[in-house]
């Protein structure tokens, strides 16, 4: 049996951004708070020693221990799903702050496009546009309904940004001014103009100046230091959960944040939410914490992991395209890019930010005319600086060795002068990409994991192609003296590094048929359950998802305290 | 020199000369200026960690005059005959040239000794559960076997083919058949039953940079060396300064600098 504690009024199920935020907005308003966090308590000052490419940026030290738990994976149903037994196509967050403590903190607001993705697609197009198979739907909210919220997470956190003149329409400018431009930024911004495209500094939630949030919160301004995706922030200058709304819930004495609590089932009875089962992991005792309200905010896998273990909601079935927890699991399509090689410039290429740099939206969203074109949305084209550490980025020309004489000679040769343009693509949901538990593999207490069945589709080929050409036409003006582009997206692998953008699961929309959950995050057939995360998102946009994730959170944070006070379902 | 090289070239002298300035700098001075402090606020736990000990000692030590003996050279793991083949193996893929020294000086060898002695040889986070399955090459690595059994086994295979196809261990090779060795194990022509030969090559490539551009506490990057030779700076406090600037030169620092 399982020792059982007092009841809180919510508990939260992982304290990454999504659970940060909702426990800072409730403890606000007077909830009692419990969150349990399977890793363990971060503080700023560990980050002293944190500029080691080894530790952080290939041993993985901030990320979740695979030993204990990873993901299944295949390619699609035929072949069996075989563990991810070591990190690379994406990275998962551990530990209080979870994959916050070690983003970038490209902060972007998806497109007024993205949130009715089906309809315009259709007015524009037709029906005939969306192929089949493609399950894109609207997402139950549009973007005018979200951009309160979208603005209150760029407050809370800093973002240092500048108009984006082809995005939705904002209510206030960026909290901070844009962040400096290196030299190859500027040329990126000239080269862009040339072609008529309409060039903006990427959104950061690294600081271009110190700053107090609208909580009282203040932080120092980013110093550039070149260690910033995979790393911690030594001056707390990167937003980051640990440094923004978890200080703030735990001054109101309302917020109990427990470490090493791995939770394993969401408890329910006729219909409602009861509390969480979970194993304390430095004692191995299973614990059950009873809540009026339960949160689960463990990033896109754990969320539909815990529906499925737990038997809430209708799992999805590929097969008959019904059912809701799994569907839709989408990625991004990244390796579009174009990588110039400058035979006489060199760039201070050792500095950065994670989130330093420049781009266009000429080529994403609906922003530009598909008539012609196979494929629907597009994708973020951005030069970012953030510092090329020496062990993972030795780019070498196409026609050298890989090894040996020539192979030094060329990395140091092109050190500090080779730049690149990348593109982040957006990812549709297909029919038979989603979400189930693994038959065969199991995690640390003999659970089934989670497996993934995804592949990059025609529509990913021609798009990743497309904006390949479109980083190669601006690389060309910025005056390179090679361009190396890639050429065939090939098939979806898990084993190099692309983005940790993974989205759905369980996706909110407008009604429980399509739908896990309601545009505030509650799910349709459970009411005091919120599940928060890109796990909400029906598509992936062109664009890093934070941003999107923390309006979602901030939204689902005015539901809760509303549900808190009245019960039933919110829309 | 071209006009070019002249201006980075005196960019190069002025920055070396700031650096230095900025190493004596005390944190306190380095944190106000940066604005770290925010409205007279002190933020974070950092000062107060920081602070005494930059005060009761220079940020760099002082370095010997003489030579020392590195304690920190020798074996963990491989034996004598083991660290042998790795080091001739490492040297061919990263050697020394004009540019600077190869994988053997600056310590690579010792660097993966290290390595494969604590959990990254024991691939200790990784899912290493059964069963086992040859999977697509979509889905990474599948095998049962861990690092340091790789490199056992890929280093005694290394030296059975030196010794079918020349009659010789691999460390006595000359340079030229070394190359046809690991070109051999990269394009998968030799055959082995326990482990791929081109894994094992790929494993051996990518610890051979870790070790030459790593930071120098873990054995390898002799005396920041790996680094110098490519400019790189090592780990530096901030990059404000020069992050808007030409392309600038800064003396490298490592993590034994900040401690
Ligand atoms: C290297 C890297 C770079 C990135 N860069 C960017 C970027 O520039 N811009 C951007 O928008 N996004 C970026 N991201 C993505 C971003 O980090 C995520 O979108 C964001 O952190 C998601 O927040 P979350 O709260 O949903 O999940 P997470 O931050 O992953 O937090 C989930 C937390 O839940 C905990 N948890 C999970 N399951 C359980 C359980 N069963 N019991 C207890 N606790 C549990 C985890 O340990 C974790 O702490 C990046 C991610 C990575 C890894
Ligand atoms: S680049 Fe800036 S925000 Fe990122 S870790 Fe360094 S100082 Fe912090």
């Amino acid at each position: 049996m399982a020792k059982k504690l007092p009841k809180t009024d919510v508990v939260i199920i992982g304290v990454g951004w999504a659970g940060g935020i909702i426990a800072s907005e409730l403890t606000k308003q007077g909830l009692s708070v419990v969150g349990l966090e399977r890793g363990k308590e971060r503080v700023t000052e560990d980050y002293y020693m944190a500029h080691d490419e080894l530790r952080y940026a290939l041993r993985y030290e901030l990320m979740q221990d695979l030993s204990k738990e990873t993901i299944t994976f295949r390619g699609n149903e035929k072949i069996r799903a075989l563990p991810m037994r070591q990190y690379g196509s994406f990275l998962l967050g551990e530990g209080v702050g979870g994959a916050g403590v070690h983003w970038n903190g490209q902060t972007y607001r998806f497109l007024p496009y993205d949130f009715e993705i089906r309809s315009m697609t259709e007015e524009r197009y037709g029906k005939d546009k969306i192929p089949p198979g493609m399950m894109i739907q609207d997402w139950g909210i549009t973007y005018d309904k979200l951009e309160p919220y979208f603005d209150k997470f760029e407050k809370m956190a800093g973002i240092s940004g500048e108009v984006n003149p082809l995005a939705g329409k904002r209510s206030n400018e960026y909290p901070t001014p844009p962040m400096l431009h290196t030299p190859s930024m500027k040329m990126f911004v000239e080269a862009a103009k040339k072609l008529n495209l309409h060039p903006y500094t990427v959104p950061s939630a690294n600081l271009s100046e110190s700053y107090t949030n609208p909580d009282g919160i203040s932080r120092a301004a980013c110093q550039y230091c070149g260690y910033c995706e995979r790393f911690g922030c030594e001056y707390g200058a990167k937003a980051d959960p640990v440094v923004t709304v978890i200080p703030v819930a735990k001054k109101t004495g309302k917020f109990e944040i427990r470490t090493h609590s791995y939770v394993r089932r969401i408890l329910h009875s006729g219909g409602k939410a009861t509390g969480v089962m979970y194993t304390d992991m430095t004692t191995g005792e299973e614990i059950e914490q009873p809540a009026d309200i339960v949160v689960s905010t463990g990033y896109v896998f754990n969320n539909t992991r815990l529906m499925l273990l737990s038997k809430i909601g209708k799992p999805y079935d590929p097969a008959t395209g019904k059912g809701v927890i799994g569907k839709n699991y989408a990625y991004q399509v990244i390796k579009g890019n174009a990588v110039g090689f400058f035979d006489d410039q060199k760039f201070n290429l050792y500095a950065g930010a994670g989130s330093l740099g420049v781009c266009v939206d000429d080529y994403n969203g609906d922003n530009f005319d598909h008539s012609d074109l196979k494929f629907i949305h597009g994708g973020n084209i951005a030069h970012t600086f953030t510092g090329q550490r020496p062990i993972q980025n030795n780019p070498v020309p196409e026609d050298s060795p890989r090894w040996g004489k020539e192979f030094k000679a060329n990395s140091l040769k092109y050190a500090n002068s080779v730049l690149t343009i990348g593109s982040q693509g957006s990812s549709m949901p297909f029919r038979h990409h989603y979400l189930d538990l693994d038959p065969t593999y199991k995690d640390a207490f003999g659970d089934p994991l989670i497996r993934i069945t995804f592949d990059f589709e025609e529509q990913d080929r021609e798009l990743a192609r497309y904006l390949s050409d479109r980083c190669g036409d601006i690389m060309k003006e910025m005056g390179t003296d090679r361009i190396l582009k890639m050429k065939e997206l090939g098939p979806y692998e898990i084993t190099t590094y692309q983005s940790t953008h993974n989205t759905g699961g369980v996706i909110m929309g407008a009604s429980p048929d399509t739908s896990a959950v309601n545009n505030y995050m509650q799910m349709w057939d459970m009411e005091n359950l919120f599940v928060i995360g890109a796990s909400a998102f029906p598509h992936n946009s062109g664009y890093n998802p934070t941003g999107t994730v923390g309006a979602l959170a901030y939204r689902a944070a005015e539901g809760i305290v509303q549900y808190s006070k009245k019960g039933g379902l919110l829309v | 020199m071209s006009e070019q090289d002249q201006h980075s070239q005196q960019n190069e002298n002025r920055e070396a000369t700031k650096t230095k300035e900025s190493q004596r700098m005390s944190r306190r001075k380095f944190l106000t200026r940066s604005g770290y402090a925010v409205g007279g606020v002190v933020l974070g736990g950092l000062l107060g960690y920081l602070i005494p000990k930059e005060e009761t000692k220079p940020a760099t030590p002082p370095a010997p005059q003489q030579q020392q003996k590195n304690y920190n050279e020798a074996l963990m793991f491989f034996t004598q005959e083991q660290y042998a083949i790795t080091q001739a193996a490492v040297e061919r893929i990263f050697p020394a040239d004009d540019n600077g020294p190869g994988a053997k000086d600056l310590g690579v060898a010792f660097f993966i000794d290290h390595q494969l002695a604590g959990d990254w040889g024991f691939n200790a986070r990784d899912y290493m559960q059964p069963p086992f399955y040859v999977g697509e090459k979509t889905q990474g690595y599948q095998g049962r076997i861990n690092r340091r059994e790789i490199f056992y086994i890929g280093l005694r295979e290394l030296q059975n083919y030196s010794q079918k196809k020349y009659k010789k261990d691999f460390p006595a090779l000359s340079p030229e058949e070394q190359d046809a060795v690991l070109t051999a194990f990269q394009n998968d022509e030799v055959n082995l039953t326990t482990i791929s030969a081109s894994g094992f090559f790929n494993l051996l490539r990518s610890s051979t940079l870790e070790g030459v551009y790593s930071d120098p506490l873990y054995g390898g990057n002799k005396n920041m060396q790996g680094w110098a030779m490519r400019d790189y700076p090592g780990n530096q406090m901030t990059y404000t300064n020069i992050i808007e600037k030409d392309y600038t030169v800064v003396p490298p620092q490592s993590l034994r600098d900040h401690l």
